[in-house]
């Protein structure tokens, strides 16, 4: 490959201009989703080659400015800084001309390559807009192409202005710099000569940038270029002076000076390419709001959509979820037959197949709720229903759109993780991640109904939905500490566009759940995979060989007689030795170690160990308590057994030790969830806070019942 | 008086845009500024945001953020 011919691109544009169709029709499926380094801000690069050209397209992340203020801003801005594109395709939304045009100044104030993308000409068509587009390339210095991207209709031509533009580089077209007026002009001009003959400043490239940066007082630029302000004494002087002429002159604050002199200027450019400005397009959506945020309809139309889009999720995805555990069990069963017995063999067949259903389980939850996000999304639903639930949501410091997240997880708490990459606040996302684990999610149910079951009796469905308002009440508490205290920062902004409703289509659905999916696998699968397996073998090491029976020799015996009794008998006899082995493994004597942590609690050594082995997964609390007590899958024995006086478990440790699963660490697929979403820091957070607050928790309630002679 | 202030179905002249920082910024990047008309559409059904029109695009916003934008009430049909 000939250096000359690979080249990059990045696409700007605001949120809702299609930028992601834009891209998506350029890339096709040859894309792929990271961060942005050091920021949860997702970046997707696509490949393509158009004639000699070897393209790697990269989608900024939609924004309608390029400031310091918003990571999203910052990430795109920092990126055509530092990465230098070859060109830069702003994507605009026709019907919205005057908000994209405020993005493409500040790129050519930034001096980029711009090839300008009018997309949505349909809805511009239907909306009677004339732009004289021939006009507007010469205003901009810049070639303008028009698309329809959901239909993938045009793109082809920015790929072709792109290739005639990087042909003759030499020739390179110019954008005649952008005018704030008269009173400013003089003052942007002044300052970046003053810019430019300040040596160290240069490495930016551009002092007319700089200049605007620095008179709009943007900290991070005034950082990044002139960090020591006794090295730019002369410009730090020059720029003192300049603020102060503009103060003085504009009688305001001299970032809205500048702003209001980038509008003025665009209202020029519209005033001569726009012969016909578009009639309201907004009047069908405003009928359709007229249902959809009414305020009593609204919400009973927003409760019937989440029920949907939950129903659909869990109890849709329980079919594929069970058919999975079919095949796993089903290749289990046959490997078992092929290998030759022995560690090796148990390995593969319960280690790693088990694992790799561990990570397969998911898929169903997550191709279908991304499935119905990227509907809300797409159609223009979400901010609607970020419109409906913002009161009530900012109440816990959240953003509207932090409902939908939240209330999936008390579906699976690893797709509502992954759901609040809807949030655009950093802060918002991180809040909202840390409370969804106290949403009870469905794995944890089982062991409400074996405890309730086998403890409070008729009373078990009143003891199980206390647990589900607890796991409520307390994610609001710690919603008001955390807004109190780690997370004390400004809110971010709620402000936003309510796009017109729009009919999603497939290929945009189909892509957002295969990218979701992508991710889920190639950034989660391998590390769920990895450490279930260690969990395995700390459950199933050291290998026990001496047994207080032998075991083997009589399930040998059993196994030629071909009666009922003789099969009762062989799983009793199974579940005895399995029992024997897990009490004997590295779990199981982490759980005798640890007896003294949860005594307090009223928990014997057999619920510490379930705690421990619920870390895989919280159903498994359930399963383990079947094998320690030699019950094998059957749960009214397993009940029976439980609330034998025998075993010492008073119906306040059980409650306590159902209060103890509800909160204490996420499950291991979410801690990596969390981890991947924003970083290890929170995720350890998440892993000893919620610990401990089990622990008190559980303290609290059963001593405290105690104290009280419950 | 501030854009929260007006009635729904009433529109208003921005004389002003105040506050400092983010929000100011996100506003005047949004398209509030010195003159435009805005018009007050609803408010959610918990009074909380409202939804403006703005050029030619809908916007929501909290109260909270819709004090900061100054207005003077130009003559229209209040729908209350």
């Amino acid at each position: 490959m000939n250096e000359k011919s690979a080249i990059k691109i990045a696409l700007a544009g605001n949120p809702n201009s299609g930028k992601t169709s834009v891209f998506n029709a350029l890339t096709g499926a040859r894309q792929h989703v990271a961060n942005f380094p050091g920021v949860t801000v997702e970046k997707r690069t696509g490949y393509r080659r158009y004639n000699e050209f070897d393209i790697q397209l990269v989608d900024l992340p939609g924004t309608y400015s390029l400031t310091a203020y918003s990571p999203d801003e910052k990430v795109a801005r920092d990126f055509i800084l530092d990465e230098k594109p070859d060109l830069v395709v702003n994507v605009i939304d026709s019907c919205n001309l005057e908000r994209g045009l405020y993005l493409t100044m500040q790129l050519i104030e930034m001096g980029v390559d711009l090839i300008i993308d009018l997309n949505m000409w349909d809805e511009a068509m239907e909306a009677g807009v004339d732009i004289d587009t021939e006009k507007l390339s010469q205003l901009l210095g810049a070639p303008v192409v028009k698309t329809i991207a959901h239909r993938e209709q045009g793109v082809e031509a920015i790929m072709q202005a792109a290739s005639e533009l990087l042909e003759n580089r030499s020739q390179k077209h110019r954008h005649p710099p952008v005018s704030y007026g008269p009173k400013l002009d003089d003052v942007v001009t002044d300052l970046s000569r003053t810019v430019s003959a300040c040596g160290s400043c240069r490495a930016c490239g551009n002092p007319r940038w700089l200049a605007v940066k620095l008179l709009e007082g943007d900290s991070d630029v005034k950082s990044r270029y002139t960090p020591n302000r006794h090295r730019h004494g002369q410009l730090d002087r020059k720029l003192r002076q300049s603020l102060h002429h503009l103060r003085s002159t504009t009688r305001q604050d001299p970032e809205v000076a500048i702003t209001e002199g980038r509008y003025g200027y665009i209202a020029g450019i519209i005033r001569e390419v726009v012969k016909q400005p578009p009639s309201d397009r907004m009047e069908l959506s405003v009928k359709i709001d007229n249902i959809l945020t009414h305020r009593f309809w609204g919400y009973l139309i927003f409760l019937f959509f989440m029920w949907l889009v939950f129903q659909a999720t869990f109890k849709l995805g329980a079919y594929p979820m069970d058919w999975i555990d079919a095949g796993v069990g089903w290749l289990q069963s046959l490997l078992t037959g092929i290998l030759p017995s022995g560690v090796i063999s148990d390995l593969i067949t319960d280690g790693i197949i088990g694992g790799v259903g561990a990570v397969a389980v998911f898929l169903p939850n997550i191709l279908i709720l991304f499935m119905g996000i990227s509907l809300l999304e797409d159609s223009g639903y979400m901010a609607r229903a970020a419109f409906l639930m913002d009161r009530l949501m900012h109440f816990l410091g959240l953003h509207g759109k932090s409902f939908i997240p939240l209330l999936m997880g008390f579906g699976c708490n690893v797709p509502a993780i992954m759901a609040t990459r809807t949030l655009e606040s950093h802060r918002d996302r991180i809040l909202t991640i840390l409370l969804i684990p106290l949403m009870s999610c469905s794995a944890r149910l089982p062991v409400y109904v074996l405890f309730a079951g086998a403890f409070f009796g008729a009373q078990a469905g009143n003891v199980i939905f206390s647990m589900y308002l607890l796991g409520i009440a307390t994610a609001v508490l710690m919603a008001r500490l955390m807004q109190k205290t780690i997370l004390r920062s400004e809110d971010a902004p709620f402000v936003m566009e309510l796009p017109p409703y729009r009919i999603p289509t497939y290929r945009s659905v189909l892509i957002h759940m295969w990218e979701r999916t992508n991710i889920y696998l190639k950034k989660m699968g391998g590390i769920i995979l990895i450490a279930s397996v260690i969990l395995w073998l700390l459950g199933y090491l050291p290998k026990k060989s001496d047994f207080s029976q032998d075991y083997d020799a009589q399930i040998e015996q059993l196994t030629s007689i071909n009666t009922e009794e003789a099969a009762a008998e062989i799983s009793r006899l199974q579940s005895l030795k399995a029992s024997e082995e897990l009490e004997y493994s590295f779990i199981g004597r982490l759980g005798k170690i640890t007896l003294p942590l949860v005594r307090p609690l009223g928990f014997n050594w057999e619920l510490g160990v379930a705690i421990i082995t619920g870390f895989v997964a919280k159903e498994v609390v359930v399963s383990t308590l079947g094998v320690l007590y030699h019950l094998g899958d059957n749960t009214d024995s397993l009940m029976a057994v439980l609330q034998s006086p025998s075993n010492r478990i008073s119906g306040l440790a059980a409650y306590a030790f159902m209060v103890f699963v509800l909160l204490y660490t996420p499950c291991l697929a979410t801690v990596i969830a969390i981890k991947r979403e924003i970083g290890a820091k929170w995720m350890w957070l998440s892993i000893v806070f919620q610990t401990a607050l089990a622990w008190s928790a559980a303290f609290l309630i059963y001593q405290g019942g105690i104290f009280l002679g419950l | 008086m501030s854009l929260d202030q007006l009635k729904p179905g009433q529109s208003g002249r921005i004389t002003e845009v105040t506050g400092s920082g983010a929000l100011r910024r996100r506003l005047l990047d949004l398209g509030f500024r010195k003159g435009e008309v805005v018009k007050f559409i609803k408010m959610a059904p918990l009074r909380d945001p409202l939804q403006i029109l703005l050029g030619n695009g809908h916007i929501t916003i909290r109260r909270s953020e819709a004090s900061l934008v100054q207005v003077e009430v130009l003559l229209g049909k209040s729908s209350e």
